[in-house]
């Protein structure tokens, strides 16, 4: 669509037009300014937590683990140069060799959600595939942090119960 | 053809007074646009309603994403 408004912006004799192609998802998706009905809410970005260890591929298990005991989590995220994500370290790779690095024994490629994922989405996300976290990154796949389940507010977690028990009876 | 800008590089435009533009349906643009970006629907693009925007200064134009 952008592309067919710039050109038509041309014909009408705009002459400095440019067309951001990534557009609104990827603006929102980094946690920039927006406006409207709907720039209040709280989304996934707004809940990530920094707190997660994280190592560089090289690094070794024994060096890694004690950073991890240290965090509220059971793992590790590899991360490269910039802050890109690359992989994780859970609790079978921490517990196994402590000589071998990390790019031998992490997950390649761990799945993420935008800061822009609305949190009644994440929420369920999460129970879908019971999972007790999610990992943020930005369109470019740095790592942003950390979400956690029971850090959901309240109104996401009360909707799961009640629609758990009206699927129980 | 419009060259493509990407974050880094609206940023730097609207930086320097460029224009921004949403072209989605109104009731898109209500629920939640970039800070400081003005609505004209791509199906009412024309003479007139681009009459507001200053030809002597860049325009950004975008929609939803790439798709």
């Amino acid at each position: 669509m952008s592309p067919r408004a710039a050109c038509r912006l041309e014909t009408l004799g705009f002459e400095r037009v440019f067309d951001y192609v990534e557009g609104k998802a990827d603006w929102i998706a980094r946690g920039l300014p927006t406006e409207g009905e709907r720039a209040g809410e709280r989304r996934a970005g707004h809940l990530a937590r920094r707190d997660v260890a994280t190592c560089r591929l090289s690094e070794r298990v024994d060096d890694v683990r004690p950073h991890v005991e240290a965090s509220p989590y059971g793992f590790a995220l590899v991360v490269a140069d910039g802050g890109v994500l690359l992989g994780r370290l859970g609790r079978v790779a921490l517990e196994g060799d402590p000589d071998r690095c990390a790019e031998e024994v992490m997950e390649p490629g761990p799945s993420t959600v935008r800061m822009d994922t609305a949190l009644d989405a994440l929420a369920e996300r999460l129970d879908r595939r019971d999972l007790k976290t999610a990992v943020v990154s930005t369109p470019d796949g740095a790592l942003v942090g950390v979400v956690r389940r029971k850090e959901l507010p309240p109104g996401e977690q009360g909707r799961r119960s009640t629609a758990s028990r009206g699927n129980a009876l | 053809m419009a060259p493509p800008a990407r974050v880094d590089d609206v940023r730097r435009l609207l930086a320097d007074g460029a224009q921004l533009v949403e072209v989605l349906p109104e009731a898109e643009y209500a629920e939640l646009h970039l800070k400081g970006a003005r609505n004209i629907p791509l199906k009412r693009l024309g003479a007139e309603t681009a009459a507001d925007l200053d030809p002597g200064r860049p325009v950004v134009v975008y929609c939803h994403d790439a798709l």
